[in-house]
This record gives C-alpha cells, structure tokens and sequence, in this order.
C-alpha cells in the first residue's frame, strides 16, 4: 500500500477509520483542536460529546463491552486528561478494550508546566495496559496501529496515546501496517497438550466438579461462550458465574449455580467450598469471589486457565496453571473429552447433585415480600420478567442495587451486563448505558442506578438527550449509599457516618429538565406501569423508585469469613460477630 | 512457605522512554521489595537494555513479579538468575577513606587483601575500586568504617548466568 501524505490530526481519523471505529466518545480542548478540526472535515466517523471526560471513558466500555469492539475515547490535555483516569483505571481492572487519545502542549513545551498540562504518560502509566507519547508524526501510522493491537489482543486493556499539538500539525506520511508484529509483546493462546490431557485426566476423574468462571470467557468473544457452555453440559459439571462473568453460561441452564461470592447464591459458594476439582476459566480468583482464602475450596484440585501469566498463583495456589485464551484452551479440551468418549463416574456425581439440590431448596435468593412496600429485589424482578422478551442490555451504578440486579436479573448471552467489577465505580452506568445505545440503537437499554451512584455523572443526561439516546435509568431510590450503610450496620454499630442521601433533587423535575421523562412509583402496585411506560417511551426516561430503605443485601459473606459462612439475613448478622481481621478488610 | 528469599532477576527490555519508570512504579505500585536495580543498553545497536534486580518476597511474590514483569508491554524477557542455576554477581562500588597515620596504613592493607585498586589518592584520604559479591563489599566497608570517615557509592548487582548459553 503506497503511503500517503498528511497532517498528524488527519492521519488520527485515517487510523481510526482504517481500523473499523464507527463512533468514538470526546470532549474538545485546546490542546485536540487541529484534530476536532479534521472531524469536523470528514463524515465516517461520529463523535459523540460527552459532558465530562470521566463519561466519554465509561461510555466507550460500554460500547467495547456490548459490541466486543475496541472503544475509542478522545479528550484534551491536562483535565481533559486527569478527568479520564478513573474511566481508564476502570477499563484496566475489567480488561475493557479502550484506546483513548490524549491531546497534549507542544513538544517544545512539555515538561515547561505548560497551561493544561499534565505528565499524562506519567498518570496513566499505573492504570492502563501501555501507554505511548507521539513525538514524531512518522511514528504516528505505527503508533495507533500498534495501540489497537495491544488494546484487544492478550488480555484487553485500556491504551492511552498522548499527541502534543505541534506533531498533530506537522505533516508525515501515513501508511497503514500489513500486520503489526510488536518486537516484545506477543500473548501466549494455545495451551500445551500436556496441559490439556491432565485438565481433561482431572476433570473426568471428579467426583465433585465445578466449573467457576469469569469475564475471560466474555472477553474471548463468542466462541468461548458457546465452548464453556458445551463443555459444562458434555461434562455434566456445576458452573458458577463471577460477577463480570453473567452470561457467559445462560441463566437458565440447569447446570447454573448462580453468581458465586460475596453476595453470591448459597449453591454457588457451598459447591466451591465442597468441590474435589475445580475449573477456574478466565477468572482471577478476587478477594470478592474467594473469601478467606485459607478457608477457600479447602479439599480442591484446581485448574486455572487465564490468558495472563500474573493472574495464576496470584492469590490461590493452583495445581494446574494453563495460559492461553479461553476459546482455544477450551475447544482443546473438548476435543481431547471427545476423542477419549469419557463418562464421568455416574454415582458420586448423582451424589453430588443431590447435595447441590439439597442447597439450592435454601432458597438463598428469597427476600421478604411487602404489598405496601417496594422491595427492591421485586423491583429488579419485574423489571426481570417485563423485559425478558426485548432485546435487553443492562448496566449498573456501584452498590446494593448492583448486586440485586446480579443476583435477580437473567442473562442468557454475554455481553448483556455490563458492570463495574474490578474498580467498583459509582456512575459508570448511565456513561455505559450512553455507549450501549449508541452501539445498538434499537434496544432496550437499562442503566439499574442507585440515587446516590446515579448523581455522580448525572450531567450524561444531557448527552443522551443530545444524541436522543432513549435509555432507561431504573433508580432504586432507598435515600441511603446503601451499601456502605450496610457495612456500618455489620461492623460500626449501626452509626450511620454521612450515608443517607441529603439533598436529593426531584427526579422526575430533573428528567424533565434534561429533556426525558420522568416517572416515579411509591407503592408496589405502582411499579409494572412505572415499567410499563418506561419500556414504552421513546425518550431517556429516569425512573425513580423508592424502594424499602432498610432493606440490606443477603446473601452474604462477612470479610474475613469463609464461603462455607454465610449470613441470611439481618437475624443472621447478630448472632455471628466479624471477626477484628476481617473488620479491616474492604 | 512463607520464607522470604532473595531472588536476582534480569529483564531485557525495549531502550524506549519511561521503560524503567513502568519497572519501578509496578514495584512501588504493587508492594515489591527492590533491593538494588541497575540499567543499561546492552545490544550492538542499543536498542535494547538490560534491567537487573534484586529483590526479595515469599517464593509466590517472586513469582508475581516475574509474571507482572513479563506484562509489561515493553519487556522482551524475564529471567530468574537464582531460580534458574548457578551465575556470576557482581558488584562494583567506590568507597572514600578518610583517615590518617595508622589507620590510613590499615586501610591499604585491607584493600590490598580485598584486592581494591586505590583510585584516588590525597594526604588525608583513598579513594577505593573495589568489585565482587555483595557480602564482599559489605564486609569491606563494615572494615573501612572502623579506620574513619567513610563515603560509599555502589553500582547494585548485575549478574549472568554461567555457562555457554546466550539470552
């Protein structure tokens, strides 16, 4: 391909162009000026304006996320900058693949302390996968190429790239790499065939298997899906979804033991605590998932399969590690359990399921009912079973609701849920939702909000009314950071330190203010037409649902404790003090 | 289980601004002891450097670094010198002597059997060369301190491994 001539700012839109972006998610500032300018020239790609750069990250993880695309994300020096680094940590601690485009001063004044600038290498050097800074616009082709690459392949991560403002006015040639071969950078796929063998070996020799994984699978694209959930039905194992991993097994698969965890099912935690063999699949063994870990799945054989080196033996001593991407170390698996036409031992996995039965008949999910009060697991439940024949996308704040949507809400596919796992951000749903809807115009796209989390980037309301973005904010309004109310009910004696929600604006006057629509239901009869004309409208629409204000997240298991020591409820939590190390525990 | 080792580690890398910035802020970041690091291109072209540190944690921290190393986009290889067999440590380090009369005589004696070069010399002071292990450097200067006022300077470790094969 012959190279053509151009400025650095053209040659950013021709790169990302060449590389498929349809949308990217910005802000403009002084120091992106020369490559606003080539956006404003040209009609393939589509920016979206976002009202803080801290949305237009969030935003682009949840267009990577529902789509599998690489989110491209655009903002200026120094704030512009400073402002994108919780979106980017984000994207970092759930492999979200992101590139985001840094303008920066001019080379000559860099290191001068420059208006708007910052040392965005520097900052962004802890919370992304790499980083580049462009000093010379012949590496600027190169760069972004290779800032692609490293984004999406290998476990994905957020990329930054910082263009000073003279190289984006200076002229090169661009050229487009045939394929980029990075000279270090080179993720290992494919398992080793011993490895294989002795996953299959151990995995047929179970007598109490689990498949436990995680957001690897979704990562790995759809293949992965479809190969996990062949191998847990051609294995007739349990599965156990992580919270960045929901869909990646269908809900509704008898084999589904729900998400597994802290505030996972009690089949789920049990069947870890008592496997004899566990399948860890593109999960990372979190401090969320494992509990104490001296306690954690005490008598299993573990196998790990993760596409990143660091995350076997991280936390948990596994007795076979295999790295490689999960689409293929699974397809191999498969192959081998075939080839060799095994069947596991029938007795001691009928034995097994009877025990998975027997702690399922716990219920653990159940929630006290109310006719006068909204509770919020039925809220999360109707808006369930009201959506379920749409074609439904679902994001989340960070707190008790998100966990009731995890726990109460359904997915049959990946790439449906999308939430804040790793970083836990409150307000990364409705900049999600935003990317969401941009990417799948057409569907029903719901941002399951707490009051407190939904105000932290409430300004996005005005980029949805923008673009005419029809998402659905579904608040579950207790008037409470419920979670952290929570925490200081178990452990601080019930002193409720600066939780409850003061202030709160009106939400149905500020939907209205933003242009959407506003709907609010107090009592339970209420709530199926609050969702009912939510789903109907075709408009951003914020529907404030006040929901029981005590109401704690159960079940659960105390920092510190052991997946075999869960608590039930708010009973439960008296009788069974937390314990001083745990207490220090997040 | 928990014994705490000391491991040599070498980390040959991409010469590119801000590599050993990533190298010391995933130690600081992450809690990893560094012991001593030193930098240096070592390819025809210089391209490409060698990083070599010492560091110590249980054996499933050494193994995180290692692993966290190897993520690092611009690092080509890690290699475990202790893990890995028998290899070469050395250490070069520059140590002032100030002292006088018996002490100054002492103190050539000393570097004479420690085989130190004396690099600089004035009427009240040596300047010491000096290279070996590390517990040869430290128990030369724990020497030097008793004879007076003494300044060091110490480059860290750098190792390879023995034998004919090549990285």
């Amino acid at each position: 391909m012959a190279s053509e001539r151009m400025t650095g700012a053209e040659m950013v839109i021709r790169a990302l162009v060449d590389q498929g972006v349809e949308v990217i998610f910005g802000y403009p500032g002084g120091a992106v000026l020369p490559i606003y300018d080539a956006l404003f020239k040209q009609n393939k790609l589509r920016h979206v304006l976002v009202r803080q750069e801290g949305g237009a990250v969030h935003a682009a993880e949840g267009y990577a996320r529902s789509t599998g695309k690489v989110g491209v994300v655009l903002v200026t020096s120094g704030p512009g900058a400073t402002n994108a680094v919780t979106g980017l940590t984000d994207a970092l601690m759930d492999s979200i693949p992101v590139v985001c485009l840094t303008g920066q001063v001019p080379t000559h004044l860099i290191g001068n302390d420059a208006f708007q600038e910052c040392d965005t290498t520097g900052i962004t050097r802890p919370c992304t996968k790499h980083n580049y800074l462009v000093k010379d616009v012949d590496d600027m082709a190169q760069t972004l190429h290779e800032a692609f690459h490293i984004s999406r392949s290998g476990r994905p991560g957020p990329v930054v790239v910082d263009l000073p403002k003279d190289i984006q006015f200076a002229e090169g040639d661009y050229e487009m790499p045939a394929e980029i071969v990075h000279k270090t950078y080179k993720p290992r796929l494919k398992a080793t065939n011993s490895e294989v063998e002795t996953a299959v070996e151990m995995l047929a020799g179970a007598k109490r298997p689990i498949v436990y994984a995680g957001g690897g699978v979704i990562n790995s694209g759809p293949r992965a899906h479809e190969l996990l959930t062949r191998l847990v039905r051609t294995t007739g194992a349990p599965c156990t979804l992580t919270l960045m991993g929901l869909g990646a097994l269908p809900a509704s698969d008898p084999h589904f033991l729900g998400m597994l965890g802290m505030h996972g099912s009690y089949e789920a935690n049990m069947a870890m605590h008592g496997c004899d063999v566990m399948l860890c699949v593109g999960a990372r063994f979190d401090d969320r998932v494992t509990g104490r870990l001296d306690a954690f799945a005490p008598n299993a054989k573990k196998i790990h399969i993760d596409i990143d080196p660091s995350s076997i033996n991280k936390n948990v001593l596994v007795d076979l590690p295999i790295i490689g991407d999960v689409a293929h170390v699974l397809e191999d698996i498969l192959k081998v359990w075939d080839a060799k036409n095994i069947t596991p031992d029938g007795g001691p996995r009928q034995e097994w399921w009877k025990q998975i039965d027997k702690w399922r008949e716990k219920d653990s999910l159940n929630y006290q009912k109310s006719d006068t009060i909204i509770k919020p697991q039925y809220a999360i439940q109707r808006l369930y079973e009201m959506t379920q024949d749409r074609d439904t996308y679902i994001t989340t704040e960070v707190g008790q609701h998100q966990m009731w949507a995890a726990q109460h809400f359904k997915f049959e596919e990946p790439k449906r849920w999308m939430t804040s796992g790793g970083l836990g951000t409150m307000g990364y749903g409705l900049p999600a939702a935003i990317g969401v809807q941009l990417a799948h115009p057409d569907a029903t796209v719901v941002d399951i909000a707490g009051e407190a989390s939904i105000l932290m980037n409430i300004q996005e309301m005005a980029t949805a009314a923008q673009y005419r973005l029809p998402v659905k904010i579904f608040i579950l309004n207790n008037q409470y950071m419920g979670m952290v109310r929570q925490w200081q009910e178990l452990l601080h004696g019930g002193r409720y330190s600066e939780t409850y929600s003061d202030a709160l604006p009106d939400f149905v006057k500020l939907a209205d203010s933003f242009g959407a629509v506003g709907l609010r239901a107090t009592k339970p009869d209420e709530l199926d037409d609050l969702i009912t004309e939510m789903l109907s409208v075709d408009k951003a629409v914020i529907a404030d649902v006040c929901v029981d204000k005590t109401e704690n997240c159960f079940p659960m298991i105390p920092s510190g404790a052991a997946h075999n020591e869960m608590l039930f409820g708010p009973g439960d939590s008296a009788e069974k003090p937390i314990s001083e190390s745990g207490m220090v525990l997040v | 289980m928990d014994t705490i080792e000391r491991h040599t580690i070498a980390a040959l890398v991409e010469n590119e601004p801000g590599v050993l910035a990533r190298v010391i802020g995933l130690f600081s970041g992450r809690g990893y002891n560094i012991e001593s690091l030193t930098v240096a291109p070592v390819t025809p072209d210089e391209s490409m450097s060698r990083i070599s540190i010492v560091t110590s944690g249980t054996p499933m921290m050494i193994e995180q670094i290692k692993a966290q190393l190897n993520r690092l986009v611009p690092i080509a290889s890690v290699h475990d010198l202790t893990a890995d067999g028998p290899h070469v440590e050395r250490e070069f380090a520059l140590v002032k002597v100030v002292a006088s009369g018996a002490n100054r005589r002492e103190s050539l004696r000393i570097a004479d059997i420690f085989h130190a070069h004396v690099a600089d010399t004035t009427i009240e002071s040596f300047v010491f060369s000096l290279t070996g292990r590390r517990d040869k450097i430290e128990s030369f200067v724990e020497l030097m301190r008793a004879l007076g006022d003494v300044e060091v300077a110490r480059s860290g470790v750098v190792a390879i491994a023995r034998g004919s094969k090549v990285l």
